[in-house]
């Protein structure tokens, strides 16, 4: 064996997101320990937004640079800061921080979507005690930190060590935050479990991939892996299982089928804005890492793999599309809303061309800025208790029956995101699905767009059956009501502005999205 | 002894934690099914390593043990929070998400 080190030289400022966010989280560790309770949430908050905002500016600043050079490999080949990189750091960053605000806003009483102690067996005296005395789990701040720098590492890997850690990174976190619900906590502790164990399992799967393509190409190294594929003769089952078992890690992430089974669970049980992020921000960090595995490593076996991807976006798109169909929650409807779109998503990716990836870009942007919108609606709507106490979240499908008459602003702007969500012209989701299938279609894979199509056409009726019902449906009497009363619950108005925030963005992505498409056209190219 | 050896244990070693994942009902022993996995892939990473003369697969062992070590830590704590909820760690009784 050859002995020697020779450390890689380090350009920190290439990596000057990255570490803005994760030096956050760690900083926010110390806040927990140091800080006294009162003032803790709003040295978070202001902390946590500082970061994600200055992550977003560094991104900026880099971008120039990496646009001249078609961008660079730093710590030794191990981050590649290229413009695909780049792009998902910014998205995920600008997401963050708008779904930063959604999870930090609170009722009027002060009630925050977290649970006061964590750590509390629900329905127990200390938790009671702990509700009383206002406790705030304020871990979620640096937890979310953890996370969004995870998944601002994970599209720039470059090689499978950093991808695995990155995707542990980011998944650590996530699993914790899905359990920290203040209300309905087993339903939300069920979602951490499901989530933890299917998510372990699916590493794990991950992990044996990048053993099994350490051993075809003697390194985990995404150029040197891609170079084997061509000279390496005689060991093709390796390699194809290596990267099959990799690919099985990464749907997993992004909740393609047949690995979506944690979905609607997950995104029901999860506290709402922390569904909301994490619709938004891993998707975007997964369909990153992605897009690198295989535009870098496949397309040299793409022919061994097409029908297997193909199979995938197929179903994806046609499960999550009809299993939405007969779904009576909210937020479940949603969650199938995002396998489908998920299945969208992927026809951009299995095009293999440059348009494609452009595509994919704009797409997690499109969609995410719309997930976190709605998801950040579905936290206002609430239940209202007999005494006139402000319970949890309505989500059944039928306690929203008349909410345009009551409350039509919030009515009209919910509409607005499940119009981009179905791809209404004029909003964004319309040229995310278009640039999507025209990229498909020129990478000659026009099966997919017409199956994208038609499963779009199908999604309208689920999407529309919610409008109609806002708007059209008179609302049951308070007589005749079986459920609870349904109220819009006041917050403290960070909420108010994440909502403004993606509305104007799916607006204006909806109509003039060429400066936007034009910066990620010039973005799109990996380099090895 | 042939290295080949190592790579079928690991890889046996592999499906045993697999078909624990999917076959056991108690959480804790479908949680190790997983540390199994993770810990075959570690046998296949340093066998690989062996192979090839190259000490990446050594170092990326390391990295495998600590990611696991943080992911029992997780693991454990939401775990043994459900089974302090509803004393039972079973995963069949953990059915309240349906559609």
């Amino acid at each position: 064996m050859t002995g020697g080190f020779t450390a890689p030289q380090i350009d920190w400022a290439q990596l000057a997101p990255i570490i803005i966010v994760l030096g956050a989280g760690v900083v926010g560790v110390l806040v927990e320990a140091f800080v006294p309770r009162g003032v803790r949430r709003n040295v978070q908050l202001a902390l946590t937004l500082l970061a994600s905002a200055g992550a977003l500016i560094a991104v900026a600043a880099l971008w120039s640079g990496v646009r001249e050079t078609g961008g660079t490999s730093v710590v030794g080949g191990s981050i590649l800061l290229d413009g695909p990189a780049l792009v998902i750091q910014g998205v995920v960053a600008a997401l963050t921080l708008i779904a930063l605000l959604v999870v930090a806003d609170r009722t009027e009483t002060g009630e925050s979507a977290f649970a006061p102690a964590a750590a509390a067996v629900p329905g127990s005296d200390y938790e009671q005690l702990a509700r009383r005395a206002g406790l705030e789990q304020t871990e979620v701040f640096p937890l979310i930190m953890f996370a969004a720098g995870g998944m601002m590492i994970f599209p720039a890997a470059g090689d499978l060590l950093t991808m695995f850690v990155a995707l542990e990174v980011l998944s650590l976190p996530l699993y914790l935050l899905s359990g920290l619900a203040r209300r309905r906590r087993l339903l939300s502790q069920e979602a951490a479990m499901k989530y933890f164990l299917l998510g372990a399992f699916a590493s794990a799967f991950f992990l044996f991939g990048v053993g099994l393509l350490y051993g075809f190409a003697g390194s985990v190294r995404l150029d040197a892996i891609a170079e084997a594929t061509t000279t390496v003769v005689g060991l093709d089952p390796l390699m194809l299982a290596g990267v099959a078992m990799l690919l099985v890690g990464l749907l997993f992430k992004i909740g393609a089928v047949p690995f979506h089974s944690w979905t609607p669970d997950v995104y029901q049980g999860a506290p709402t804005p922390i569904t909301g992020f994490m619709a938004a921000c891993t998707k975007a960090a997964a369909f990153g890492a992605l897009l690198r595995v295989v535009y870098v490593v496949v397309p040299s076996i793409v022919w061994d793999l097409r029908p297997a991807l193909w199979a995938v976006v197929i179903l994806t798109m046609a499960v999550g599309t009809l299993v939405a169909l007969v779904q009576t929650d909210v937020k479940r409807i949603l969650a199938y809303s995002a396998i489908a779109h998920t299945g969208f998503i992927l026809t951009g990716v299995v095009a293999l061309t440059s348009s494609g990836i452009t595509s994919v870009l704009f797409y997690v942007l499109a969609y995410g800025a719309a997930s976190i919108g709605i998801f950040a609606i579905v936290t206002l709507v609430r239940e209202v208790g007999p005494d006139g106490v402000v319970l949890g979240e309505a989500t059944h499908l039928s306690q929203w029956t008349g909410l345009g008459r009551s409350n039509p602003w919030l009515a009209v702007t919910f509409s607005l995101f499940l119009l981009s969500f179905a791809g209404i012209p004029l909003t964004a989701g319309f040229i995310a699905k278009f640039t999507a299938f025209s990229a498909a279609v020129e990478g000659g894979a026009t099966p997919l767009a017409i199956a994208g199509a038609v499963a779009s056409a199908i999604a309208v009726f689920f999407y529309v059956r919610i409008i109609v019902l806002m708007f059209f449906t008179d609302a049951p009497r308070a007589g005749d009501r079986t459920g609870a009363e349904v109220t819009v619950v006041k917050s403290e108005g960070l909420t108010t502005v994440a909502i403004a925030l993606t509305a104007l963005l799916t607006v204006l992505l909806g109509v003039f999205p060429s400066p936007v498409l034009d910066l990620m056209a010039q973005a799109a190219k990996f380099i090895p | 002894m042939s290295l080949t050896n190592y790579l079928v244990l690991a890889s046996l070693l592999f499906a045993i934690g697999a078909s624990t994942v999917l076959l056991r009902r108690n959480a804790i022993v479908v949680f190790m099914g997983v540390e199994l996995m993770l810990n075959a892939t570690n046998l296949l990473l340093v066998t690989f390593a062996r192979m090839h003369g190259d000490l990446s697969g050594q170092v990326i062992a390391f990295f495998v043990m600590v990611v696991a070590a943080a992911e029992v830590v997780i693991g454990l704590a939401i775990i043994v929070q459900i089974f302090r909820t509803r004393r039972s760690a079973s995963v069949d009784d953990v059915n309240l998400l349906k559609s």
